[in-house]
């Protein structure tokens, strides 16, 4: 793998960028891997590469259907944090926040990761109240967490309307000064290329239309393109296809998939330097190194696989958006697009085993896992790896919905991202 | 964005007067104390999630607040018919057990 540095930087505008080497290679599949990954989002990519990187595992083959990061992880609002309630969920989010403060050093791939802080409004004495609990209990584990009022709110965002005079008045915040956003699809081609570099096989273009499964045991997968592959274990990364996956081995999951929306605006000069999310009035909105502003809507109601929903999800957030930001109402809104997300009952991911032997599920991550990208991967790997579910992976179970131990984070989820 | 027909109000509304429920058709055990800890699990949480037709509940709210199932197609969003609760759908795919 080529190293990327400032120094290649000039030596290669002396050829005129023309000698760049291929960031992965384009293989054609060996007959049997150790792992097979199917699904070539972030999580999926990640998941290679420590397989290969950190657990010595490097016959891996990642399969995705389309190309890599087309999927949500291509398709998110990028936000990045770690304030979940329950000690199971946080300890998992805060995993992923660690990998991801050394990430584009240990990938060689900036990943833009800008930890510019993240505001979860509160507009009524009960949000207040349930920010205070988690707030708490974040900082029992560890994580950097605060409560403030809306004047220190108005500090830290000085184009927000925080008077008293609003519909829903901003009465305060959760405040996580290391959380903040991510460039999306470098995170999906640094893990790609990081992956490659370890000796991964990555097939874009090439979908998964069938499980092998011989007496209860899933032996590999058949492709559209390549036929059969075979495999000691395969993991499912497929996030809103999770569920096509899962009927592939004759099982149900307790997911439906959502399309989920969001929106930028044309870019604008620097006017909001932090991330603000509001559960109660539903929206959420950042601003690019670019200029546009990003913004995030809530799912649509109804299942739906087309990477579309209905334009009333977005009316309703940009109402929400103007309420907390009148100065963006002339602002023009420049593209809109849907993704696929996998939402689970108790707004918790799945990594799982399965019914099927030696076949692994990773996906629930609904409207919030571009943030775990790191620690899924990794938690998955060590998983995949070992044939035995890591301790941050296990109280994910998928059968945690028949014992009954849910972890309830739709209060840290929300609308949240 | 949707235009649904309500075969209670026997009208086209838009979509902003309705909300779905998801999958229908999930039958309420007959003997809930029976039921083992799987049973229930499969019965409030695992759905069958299809990419392609669907049949679902949907709730006309704000109109005539009543119940009814739609068939829709999940990656078109095609709506191929709508009947009420109680009925069975006639379109169905070839896969599909109600
Ligand atoms: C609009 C929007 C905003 C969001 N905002 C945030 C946010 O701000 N913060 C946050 O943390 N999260 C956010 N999310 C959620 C986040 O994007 C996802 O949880 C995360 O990216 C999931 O990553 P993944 O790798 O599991 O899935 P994906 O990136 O979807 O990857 C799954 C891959 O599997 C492939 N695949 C599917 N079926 C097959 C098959 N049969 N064969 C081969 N390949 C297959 C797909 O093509 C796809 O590339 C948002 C999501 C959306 C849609
Ligand atoms: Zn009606």
């Amino acid at each position: 793998m080529q190293h990327y540095s400032g120094f290649g930087l000039i030596k290669h505008s002396l050829s005129h960028h023309e000698n760049w080497q291929r960031a992965w290679r384009n293989p054609t599949p060996k007959k049997q891997y150790d792992v097979i990954v199917i699904g070539g989002g972030g999580h999926g990519l990640a998941t290679a590469y420590y397989l290969a990187k950190e657990f010595g595992v490097t016959n891996v083959a990642v399969v995705e259907k389309g190309y890599l990061g087309g999927g949500n992880t291509g398709r998110n609002t990028t936000i990045v944090r770690s304030n979940y309630l329950w000690d199971e969920a946080a300890h998992l989010y805060e995993h992923a926040m660690g990998l991801w403060e050394g990430l584009s050093q240990d990938l060689n791939y900036n990943v833009m990761f800008s930890q510019r802080g993240v505001l979860n409004l509160g507009h009524t004495l009960q949000d207040m109240r349930d920010i205070h609990r988690r707030v708490n209990a974040n900082r029992l584990n560890g994580i950097d967490s605060e409560a403030l009022d809306a004047k220190q709110v108005q500090e830290i965002v000085p184009h927000m309307d925080c008077s008293a005079n609003t519909r829903y008045p901003v009465l305060g915040a959760s405040w996580q000064p290391r959380a903040g956003v991510a460039r999306h699809d470098a995170v999906a081609w640094g893990y790609a290329r990081g992956a490659d570099a370890h000796g991964v096989d990555i097939f874009q273009q090439t979908e998964v239309t069938d499980l092998i499964i011989e007496d209860g045991t899933c032996v590999g997968v058949r492709t559209n393109r390549y036929g059969d592959i075979r495999a000691e274990r395969v993991g499912s990364v497929t996030a809103g296809n999770s569920s096509v996956i899962a009927a592939m081995g004759g099982f149900e999951l307790p997911l439906e998939s959502h399309p989920l929306q969001a929106l930028v605006s044309e870019p604008v000069k620097p006017i909001l330097d932090t991330v603000v999310m509001s559960n109660h009035v539903h929206g959420y909105i950042s601003q690019s190194d670019k200029g546009d502003l990003v913004i995030g809507a809530g799912i649509d109601g109804y299942n739906g696989y087309g990477q579309r929903g209905s334009f009333p999800t977005i009316e309703h957030t940009l109402q929400a958006i103007l309420e907390l930001f009148p100065i963006f109402s002339r602002v023009r809104m420049n593209r809109q697009w849907g993704g696929i997300v996998d939402t689970c009952p108790d707004a918790c991911p799945i990594i799982s085993e399965t019914p099927i032997k030696n076949l692994y599920f990773n996906c629930g991550w609904g409207t919030g896992g571009f943030k775990a990208t790191p620690g899924s991967g990794h938690v998955f790997a060590a998983s995949l790896a070992k044939g035995d579910m890591h301790p941050l992976a296990k109280p994910f179970s998928m059968f945690r919905f028949h014992t009954g131990a849910l972890v309830d984070e739709h209060g840290a989820a929300g609308v949240a991202h | 964005m949707f235009h649904i027909y309500c075969p209670h109000c026997c009208e086209h509304r838009e979509e902003e007067e309705f909300h779905v429920k998801g999958q229908a058709h999930i039958a309420r055990p007959v003997d809930p104390e029976a039921l083992s800890d799987e049973e229930w699990g499969n019965y409030l949480y695992f759905r069958k999630n299809p990419r392609g037709l669907h049949h679902e509940l949907w709730v006309h709210n704000a109109g005539c607040r009543k119940f009814f199932n739609v068939t829709r197609d999940t990656v078109t969003y095609e709506i191929k018919e709508v009947y009420k609760v109680g009925e069975q759908p006639s379109v169905v795919s070839p896969a599909d057990k109600v």
